[in-house]
This record gives C-alpha cells, sequence and structure tokens, in this order.
C-alpha cells in the first residue's frame, strides 16, 4: 500500500500536468479559432461528439500556405546547427586545457564553468546588449583602436544571436567533453608519438576519436535547447532574426491565435524528436560501454 | 605526464575571459552615475538606492522568492519520490511512461511547457497567480531534483537498508535513518537546482502568471525590452554577487568535508 502511494503521487502528478496539458496542445491544434474565452471551438462543453467532428488539420495547412513558419523552422535549424558548431569551437580547446591543467586547478577551473550556470539566464543575455549595441562597448573598443571607422551593427542581427548562445550554453559543451578528455590515459598519445605521430596527428588520430562521446554529448545538450531558444533571439535578434520559439511566442501573445501556436508547437516537438532519440541513444550505448 | 602547453593557458584564458568579461562589465557599469550606459561618468551608488525605493521590483522579488521557496521544496519531496521509485522498484505497470515523463521536461522547449499548462489552467478554471507559477515550476523542476537524486540512489549500497530492516526498523525509518543521510547532498544540490531554475525562469512563467503575480525576471524582461537601463545593472550584479558568495561557499563547505573524512579514513586505518 505504502509503495503504492510512493508510485502513485509522483505518477499522478506528472500526468496531470505533463501529459495532460500536452494532449490539450495537441486537441487545440486541431481546432478552429473563435472570438470567445477561451478563443477555439469545439471545447468539452460541446460535448464528446462535437468536440471530435470539429477536429481537423487545418490549422497544419495553414502553416504551409504562410511561408513565415516554414522559414522560422529553417532559420532555427540552421542557427542552433551553426551555433552548436561555434560552441565546439570554442569548447573544445577550453575542455582540452582543463584537462591537461594540473591537479590542484582543476577544482577551481571547474567551478569557474559552472559558476554562470547559477547566473540568471536573463542576465547573462542581457550582458551582451550593452557591450553589442552600436554605442556599445565593443564598437567603443573598435573605432578606439582604430579598426574601424563606424559603428558596426551587431546588435539585433543573427550574429548577436550566435554570440549569445555560444555564451549562454559553452558550458554545456565543455563539461561532457571534459569528462571524457579527463578518463583519457595519457600514455595512448605518448604511445602514438613514439611510434612517429606528430602531436598534430596524435592529436586527430587518438584525441579527438576518444573524446567522440563527449562532443556528441555536448552538441545534443546545446542544439536541442537552441533550437526552442525565446530569450535570446527576442532581445539580441531584433526583428531581423526569425526563430520559431519566438514566432510561437508572438503568436500565442500578440496575435492570440491558439490554435495555430498550439500547431507551431506540435511541430517543433516533431522536429526535435529525432535529436532527442539520437542523444538518448548515445547515452545508452556510453552507458553499456562504461559498464 | 600532462603538459600544459602555451596554447592550452591561451585557450582556457580567452575562453575564461569570454566567460565573464561581460558579467564584469556589467558589474562595474552598474556603478556608473551616468544614465547613459556605455559612457563612464564617475562611480556612484544611486541606481542601487533607486532600485531598493522601487516598490514594483520589490514587490516582484518577493513574489519570486514566494514560489522558488516552495516550488523547489515541492519539487524535492516529488523528486526524491520519484528517483527513489525508479531506482529501487522495479517493474510496475507503466514504468516506461513514469520514466519518459521524468526524462521528457528536461529537453522540453520552455515555450511548449508554458503554452501546454497555460492551456490546462485556463481550460480547468484556475486562475493564474502565484499558485498556477508554483504548480509549473514544481513539475519542471521535479525532473531535474529525480535526475540527480537517483544518480546518488544508483550508487547507494542497498544492503546498509536491508540490514537496517533486519534490525527491526520499518521501512519509512531505514528510509529515515540509513538512506536519507546518505543521499542528503543530492537532495540538497537538487532542491538548490530547482530553487534557481524557479528563480530563473522567465518563459514558463510569463505564460502562467497573472498581472497581480509578476515575477523578478518578467518585471527585468519588461524593463530590458527597452533596452539597456543602470537599475537592471544594479539588480544584476546584486544577483551575480549573491550566486558567487553561495557558490564560493558551497564549495569550500564540500572541500572541507571531503578533507574531514579523508582524515577521518586515515584514522580508522590507523586504529586497525
Amino acid at each position: 500500500m505504502r509503495r503504492f502511494a510512493l508510485i502513485a503521487v509522483p505518477y499522478a502528478w506528472l500526468l496531470a500536468l505533463f501529459l495532460i496539458p500536452f494532449l490539450i496542445v495537441f486537441k487545440i491544434s486541431l481546432s478552429d479559432a473563435a472570438l470567445a474565452i477561451p478563443p477555439y471551438a469545439p471545447t468539452l462543453k460541446d460535448g464528446f461528439g462535437a468536440l471530435i467532428e470539429g477536429l481537423d488539420l487545418e490549422n497544419f495547412w495553414f502553416l504551409t500556405t504562410d511561408d513565415l513558419y516554414y522559414k522560422a523552422y529553417l532559420s532555427s535549424l540552421k542557427i542552433a546547427a551553426l551555433s552548436t558548431f561555434l560552441t565546439l569551437l570554442v569548447g573544445y580547446p577550453m575542455a582540452y586545457g582543463m584537462a591537461r591543467a594540473p591537479e590542484e586547478w582543476r577544482a577551481t577551473l571547474m567551478m569557474l564553468v559552472i559558476l554562470p550556470f547559477w547566473t540568471s539566464f536573463l542576465i547573462r543575455v542581457y550582458a551582451w546588449v550593452g557591450i553589442l549595441s552600436n554605442e556599445g562597448l565593443l564598437n567603443q573598443l573598435l573605432l578606439w583602436i582604430g579598426l574601424i571607422s563606424e559603428p558596426l551593427t551587431i546588435l539585433n542581427t543573427p550574429t548577436a544571436v550566435y554570440i549569445g548562445i555560444v555564451y549562454t550554453y559553452l558550458p554545456f559543451m565543455i563539461l561532457p567533453i571534459y569528462a571524457a578528455l579527463d578518463r583519457m590515459d595519457d600514455s595512448l598519445i605518448e604511445a602514438a608519438e613514439d611510434l612517429g605521430c606528430s602531436r598534430l596527428t596524435a592529436f586527430w588520430l587518438v584525441t579527438v576519436p576518444l573524446s567522440k562521446n563527449g562532443i556528441i554529448a555536448g552538441c545534443f545538450l546545446v542544439f536541442i535547447p537552441a533550437l526552442g531558444e525565446f530569450v535570446i533571439p527576442s532581445l539580441l535578434g531584433g526583428s531581423g532574426t526569425l526563430m520559431i520559439g519566438k514566432v510561437l511566442f508572438e503568436e500565442f501573445f500578440n496575435n492570440r491565435d491558439w490554435p495555430v501556436a498550439s500547431a507551431v508547437a506540435v511541430i517543433l516537438l516533431l522536429i526535435l524528436i529525432v535529436p532527442i532519440v539520437l542523444f538518448q541513444r548515445n547515452q545508452q550505448k556510453q552507458a553499456e560501454a562504461e559498464k | 605526464m600532462k603538459r600544459l602547453s602555451a596554447l592550452n593557458i591561451t585557450a582556457l584564458t580567452l575562453g575564461f575571459a569570454f566567460l565573464y568579461l561581460p558579467m564584469v562589465l556589467l558589474v562595474i557599469y552598474s556603478f556608473n552615475s551616468s544614465k547613459l550606459v556605455t559612457v563612464w561618468a564617475g562611480f556612484s551608488t544611486q541606481w542601487y538606492g533607486s532600485l531598493l525605493r522601487d516598490e514594483a521590483f520589490l514587490d516582484a522579488a518577493w513574489v519570486t522568492l514566494q514560489v522558488a521557496v516552495i516550488s523547489s521544496t515541492m519539487a524535492t519531496l516529488l523528486g526524491t519520490m520519484a528517483a527513489y521509485v525508479l531506482v529501487n522498484s522495479g517493474r510496475f505497470f507503466g514504468r516506461t511512461l513514469f520514466s519518459g515523463m521524468i526524462y521528457a521536461p528536461l529537453v522540453m522547449p520552455e515555450v511548449i511547457t508554458g503554452l501546454s499548462l497555460l492551456l490546462l489552467f485556463i481550460g480547468i478554471g484556475l486562475d493564474r497567480g502565484i499558485l498556477t507559477i508554483v504548480l509549473a515550476h514544481t513539475t519542471f523542476s521535479m525532473c531535474y531534483v529525480s535526475v540527480v537524486v537517483s544518480s546518488r540512489l544508483v550508487s547507494f549500497d542497498r544492503s546498509l537498508e536491508e540490514a537496517a530492516l533486519d534490525l527491526g526498523c520499518n521501512r519509512f525509518d531505514a528510509f529515515r535513518l540509513v538512506t536519507l543521510p546518505i543521499i542528503a547532498p543530492a537532495v540538497i544540490a537538487g532542491w538548490l537546482l530547482a530553487f534557481t531554475l524557479s528563480l530563473d525562469d522567465l518563459v514558463i512563467a510569463s505564460f502562467v502568471s497573472g498581472p497581480s503575480s509578476t515575477t523578478l525576471p518578467i518585471k527585468i524582461w519588461s524593463a530590458v525590452r527597452l533596452g539597456v537601463t543602470p537599475e537592471i545593472n544594479a539588480l544584476s550584479t546584486l544577483m551575480i554577487g549573491i550566486v558567487t558568495v553561495g557558490v564560493i561557499t558551497a564549495s569550500i563547505i564540500s572541500k572541507r568535508s571531503a578533507i574531514a573524512a579523508q582524515r577521518d579514513a586515515q584514522t580508522a586505518e590507523r586504529a586497525e
């Protein structure tokens, strides 16, 4: 009996506040918009028969007719993929440096990577507004050095979004790669060098393949949340950047079109299933390899 | 022998500069006396004063704190229960669905979580306010807590609990007296994580909060949408300061206890 209660309480909680809400989104995505409160029809009050009859794929058709939506999905995919790659370029050398650092530095370096995690995400994104704006600190610095003669427009462009994503998600990339590099046996590299590899070839042929799982995990941990990102494109990307999280938010709050917003959400989730399943597989393979 | 080359040091220096410079600049410019945030006009603490006199910010901070304390405590309870079930209960009906529901919220985009919860609350006619934010935050942070706690439970030696049962403890006492003290660090870490997630959440709270329950991130958001403001810089500095002190204190405490544990182990060895 007690065991039953132990399972039932968290189970019921998640059913009520995670699964059912999601089913509601799915149902509303098949409903019609209505000038009512709530602004969609039919609702449960209309009876079950009317509820089923009123459902159709109209909202999904609508998403294909307006090119705003597929452009937003494509541009989200592109921004998420490219910024994941950039995060890897910045994160790998850092993780590598950490793994080579003297034992007594490691705890501190680790803490320095984790500290931004605990700091407000919103504030970390906001910090870049003052740096990247036209009269911002970066432009002031570049003008002062004399590298440029006119301020660069970075804020409210996709470039600012890339910087924002790399900056905020960098710890997600560093931690799994560091974990993989830290477990690596250094004598393998020495062996490769003894056998005539240059340091660079040894790095490519030994270190990179051995940290492959860390790289894959890190890339998914950046790509998946970056795809649905809302705060970064809204704050740094301005009107020039199209990302699906922002479109969903605006569709819901500004246009008040709940059925279309729900349809946008359903498709975003379908797109996300692929990387999530791949990520799970990678994690499982890794867990089995460790056994 | 590990070699830390000049290249490694450069990568670390540039990398950490990239991670910390924006926050350092934010802190410095919060003491700028000019309203124009990018022009340095001398040292001043006036923005801290005007921040602390701003009723709306104080109200929002109070709402946020209440939500964070309640939701992280509930999330810790539910998350620990869920972790215990996942690790110890073996097979039961709907186990796959259960573990799926634990992991899915971790990767769910916040806009979808927020939207779906709002549609639920409107569907059942629950007025948006502190209660709805607490329910939403508890739901996603309990999943984080359960992941943290279950990683600790997996490495926990079950025979200790069995020994307690053999010695006459009932299940609840065995959990309270044996299991809980051992997994306590993970439970505390889970609570802290849930607390921070709740303090930090903007997107989900924007969906499920009502007009009378503005949280601090929502307040910050509506201010920063219009650009950089010195009051927000001051507020950010306060928040960064609290987090830094907290994290450093926590790491010193855990380092001390690790050293103490090591010393105990050594003494025990010598005694043998």
